[in-house]
């Protein structure tokens, strides 16, 4: 990971945007990479629209999913939940269920002996298990298990949580999750008071005298609501005990961290535990551990002798497998008469349910520099199923409020919305983006807030949003070239619909001169090198720098047998177009296979791991709560509001978004219209509905859970940035969490600008619309 | 976290020995799916879903919300788009069944199906064999339709990775390809 000065070489990397000029940059390389990627025009296979490898597979429904996995005498998980949103269970009796024909293990989860998981927080909570024949046979067998529950007061509100006198949820601090709002692990000595964990404060500067300094100043309170994560693929887990360890088949965004807490779960070694994901139906964060449905696989195969799959069903999942937490926001931000920022200041209080992680300040310290900053953020405890990670967390509904902060400020200034951020943004990325993004949309011809005459009402608005350049170190690929001339890469990184699978065959072939279907791509298994987590964003930018310098290393492996044959020396080779040649004289060379059949094994092989990004890290997860992010990009939607049914319908969005180097432009495009959709639906249709009176969430499904469908879907316009920082061997980053951060705002701000009414809580439905035109009243 | 019950033991035992003749009542039925006559012994209250991916092995057909709301089981009865979760197998008999399976000939895929996968119409891939069979019904009773006309086809679909606009434009790129 560092690098000693006589390992490592300078080298002159192209930098900047490409359609705007490239300059150069000189940076430490270690010794052990490849030299730098010169731009994609250069290119034949990197930052090509190659097809994505595996679609014919999905497209035939050949693809092995883990709900396709039928193993040899495999039984089928139920989890009886709890019916109850706070509770403690007296006693529970499995033997009826246990005794009925088909069931083959049975499994007390909460255990009336044991003080730490007889108590239940959230209906559906696990409370027992068993293991059957066939999955009717589960589900008959369920209603079987007789558990005597001990009913407590619950809270199920935010506000109602806050309350000094409200019911804990935790009654003892020691057994309330400790951790920071913005989702870190750290801060275990937040206060607890109540349901209320935190405040966490983050402060720069001094925040007083930057209002004191302030000529004019914004203040307002923005509500987001809970937001599920509703992958296509159920939850799914086939858990394989056997020989004393376990081959673990799951649905997961990570497949080295569930083996590692499977092995300390467990108490296993490593090499006796096994994670395999093929197909990966979506997670957009709600799949990144084992969850307690995977631990619940596992003790009943053990408890079995046989396999077990466990899929969830769509209310199981609702409840019980993450959420975006709700948010309630309160924003400050002062301004000189010229538009610049003097201070910040955010309270908010959010509820990831029984857990935290409801942070939002993450956004508004780091997208526009602001000398004076401070927030308080807390997490507030309720019955309800735990939040987690969901695409951008914090920095989306964050962005909700702030850039609407933003856009409130350039009209009290007089400014147009753009014209503030030129002030106040110093990326020369973002500038770019806006420029881009306005022309595109047709920025000039945006009208006065509610100018539009006639009950349709259209509006133009913006937003901007940021990401980390995220990277993981711990990730690692091998690629080996066989005697027969095949290349495969392999790796544990695992595909959950990003397309990492052919970015990693662009790469390798990119680096021996072969086309990429030559390239066998072996991911989603811990057998191979581990490959890291796909969240945060940062898969591409995790593996691509080792598989090129993998590639690379096994390829001067090659030019030394091929060099020694061609009576050349092995610094004069290059391959290309399948074959490996002499630069200076092209007519002297061989194709690959016979290079590869020079080989006096049967294989060659190289494995590289993630260096550290080159001239250092900017930023590394979770060690940097006031750090500047630079990741991001500028979203632009034209709206009409119908101000007699309150109906937002978002006809275009234009997308201009920066991952880097840009390596598969049909892909990355695929994924910013995901991001902008998920946005536009988190704006206008999906609401957990959690019924305050009984702690019971009332829309569990795919039909009350309103999503964005395809008669709901804008034209969306997606520009990619060619920007390079020289800051690994392939340049390259993630897009999926940058994409989905500015859509909401992008359309609230919209919204304004056509009906001249702020809207600061989501979603948007007709009703808030009708309520904030004074229509009709407002819901109590 | 978790204890074995003490109970399960004895329970499994006798499991063993009385499952037989507890089984709920079969029927035996025979289906036609991709041109194949497929007999079968199913309860009564098996999905054609579920008869699909269990004893008939064809598991290209997906289950996400298991109730009619997402469309990814989607089949085609006859040619007609149906959700495969909401339809019971013992419903089936009369009808010609065509699967995600079927679709292609041999190895020439379905115009659908190439289309999709030249403008990536897909990302992981779980709600595609539904939506391509719902795509594939309508170029067969709609040669060209329009965007509007695909979007209504796939407006009970659900593709929570957003795959919406390369769906449109891939099914009209299919409907063109074919009149060509």
């Amino acid at each position: 990971m560092t690098m000693s000065d006589e390992n490592a070489r300078r080298e002159t990397f192209p930098v900047g945007i490409a359609s705007v000029g490239l300059d150069s940059v000189t940076r430490q390389v270690p010794a052990s990479e490849p030299p730098p990627l010169p731009p994609n025009a250069e290119l034949s296979v990197i930052g090509k629209s190659v097809p994505r490898r595996d679609g014919r597979a999905k497209v035939t429904g050949e693809t092995r999913f883990t709900v396709d996995i039928a193993l040899p005498g495999m039984l089928h998980g139920r989890i009886l939940r709890s019916p109850l949103p706070h509770a403690e269970v007296r006693s529970i009796d499995l033997s009826a269920a246990a005794r009925r024909p088909g069931v083959r293990a049975a499994l007390a989860i909460a255990e009336p002996r044991d003080p730490s998981t007889r108590r239940l927080r959230y209906i559906g909570a696990p409370v027992a298990a068993i293991a059957a024949v066939s999955p009717a046979v589960a589900a008959d067998a369920l209603p079987l298990i007789r558990v005597d529950y001990q009913q407590l007061p619950f809270v199920a509100d935010l506000s109602a949580a806050r309350d000094p006198g409200s019911p804990r949820v935790y009654e003892a601090a020691a057994s309330a999750p400790p951790g920071h709002p913005s989702g870190w692990p750290a801060a275990a000595g937040l206060p607890l008071s109540g349901n209320v964990r935190g405040p966490a404060i983050d402060q720069r500067g001094d925040p007083s005298s930057g209002f004191a300094a302030a000529d004019v100043v914004v203040e307002g309170e923005y509500r987001t609501q809970v937001q599920t994560h509703c992958c296509l693929e159920p939850h799914a887990v086939v858990a394989d005990w056997r020989d004393g360890g376990i081959t673990l088949y799951m649905s997961t965004q990570f497949t080295a961290g569930v083996r590692q807490e499977l092995a300390e779960e467990f108490n296993l070694p490593l090499s006796r535990v096994r994670v395999i994901v093929d197909g990966m139906g979506g997670g957009f964060g709600s799949k990144s551990s084992l969850g307690n449905y995977g631990r619940i696989a596992v003790a009943l195969s053990r408890a079995a002798g046989f396999p077990v799959r466990i899929i969830l069903d769509r209310e199981e999942e609702q409840t019980d497998a993450g959420n975006r937490p709700g948010t309630w926001q309160r924003l400050r931000v002062g301004a000189k008469r010229d538009g610049t920022l003097t201070a910040i200041a955010i309270e908010s209080y959010g509820t990831a349910g029984v857990t935290v992680g409801a942070g939002i300040g993450n956004f508004a310290q780091a997208i526009y520099p602001c000398a004076n900053f401070r927030s308080e953020q807390s997490d507030v405890y309720i019955n309800a199923g735990p939040g987690c990670a969901m695409r951008a967390p914090g920095n989306t509904p964050g962005a909700f409020g702030y850039e609407q902060a933003i856009d409130e400020l350039a009209e009290k200034l007089a400014l147009d919305p753009l014209a503030l951020r030129e002030r106040i943004d110093p990326s020369p990325v973002r500038r770019e983006e806006r420029r881009i993004g306005a022309e595109q949309i047709g920025w000039q011809r945006r009208h006065a807030p509610g100018a539009d005459p006639g009950p349709v009402k259209r509006g133009l608005g913006m937003a901007q949003s940021l990401w980390g350049a995220n990277v993981q170190i711990d990730c690692a690929c091998e690629v080996r070239v066989m005697r027969d001339g095949s290349v495969e890469v392999l790796s544990s990184v695992q595909d959950i619909g990003t397309g990492i699978t052919t970015v990693l065959a662009q790469v390798v072939a990119e680096v021996l001169g072969l086309r990429p279907e030559q390239i066998a791509v072996r991911i989603g298994d811990t057998e191979f090198p581990g490959g890291g987590p796909s969240y945060g964003s940062r898969t591409t930018a995790s593996i691509t720098p080792p598989a090129r310098t993998a590639s690379w290393q096994v390829l001067q492996t090659l030019f030394r047998e091929a060099a020694r044959a061609l009576k050349a020396s092995a610094k004069d080779l290059v391959a290309r177009e399948g074959r490996i040649v002499v630069l200076s004289e092209p007519s002297r060379g061989m194709t690959f296979r016979e290079a590869a059949a020079l080989l006096r094994t049967d294989r060659i092989s190289a494995i590289a791991s993630r260096s550290d990004d080159y001239d250092g890290f900017r930023r590394r997860m979770g060690d940097a709560a006031l750090a500047q992010q630079d990741l991001g990009g500028v979203q632009f939607a034209k709206v009409a509001v119908d101000t007699e049914t309150g109906i937002v319908r978002v006809e275009r969005v234009v997308a201009v978004q920066d991952c880097g180097r840009p390596m598969n432009p049909l892909q990355i495009e695929s994924q910013v219209q995901g991001g902008v959709l998920m946005g536009l639906s988190y704006a206008l249709f999906e609401e957990r509905i959690l019924d305050q009176h009984t702690g019971r969430m009332v829309n569990p499904n795919l039909e009350q859970y309103k999503l964005a469908g395809a008669r709901e879907t804008p034209a969306i316009e997606v520009v990619l940035l060619e920007n390079y920082q020289g800051q690994s061997a392939t340049d390259a980053y993630g897009i999926a969490e940058p994409s989905n951060i500015a859509t909401a705002p992008a359309i609230a701000n919209a919204v304004y600008n056509a009906i001249g009414i702020r809207l600061r809580t989501l979603p948007m439905t007709p009703s808030a619309v009708l309520t904030a035109l004074g229509k009709v009243p407002a819901r109590s | 976290m978790i204890e074995a019950s003490s109970a399960l033991a004895n329970a499994s035992e006798a499991a063993e020995t009385s499952e037989a003749a507890l089984e709920p009542d079969l029927v035996a039925i025979t289906l036609r799916i991709n041109g194949v006559t497929r007999t079968l012994a199913v309860e009564p209250r098996m999905t054609l879903a579920e008869a699909l991916r269990g004893p008939l092995g064809l598991t290209g057909t997906k289950i996400a919300c298991n109730r009619g709301a997402c469309s990814a089981c989607t089949v085609l009865l006859d040619g007609n788009p149906v959700c495969s979760c909401m339809t019971l197998a013992i419903e089936t008999q009369e009808h010609q069944i065509t699967t995600i399976e079927g679709l292609a000939q041999g190895e020439t895929l379905h115009p659908v199906q190439a289309a999709f996968i030249e403008h990536d119409a897909l990302q992981c891939g779980f709600c595609t064999p539904g939506m391509v069979m719902s795509c594939a019904a309508l170029l067969a009773r709609n040669p060209a339709p329009t965007a509007r006309e695909v979007e209504a086809a796939i407006s009970g679909h659900f593709c929570r990775c957003g795959t919406y606009p390369h769906v449109v434009a891939a099914t009209l790129a299919a409907a063109k390809a074919r009149k060509a």
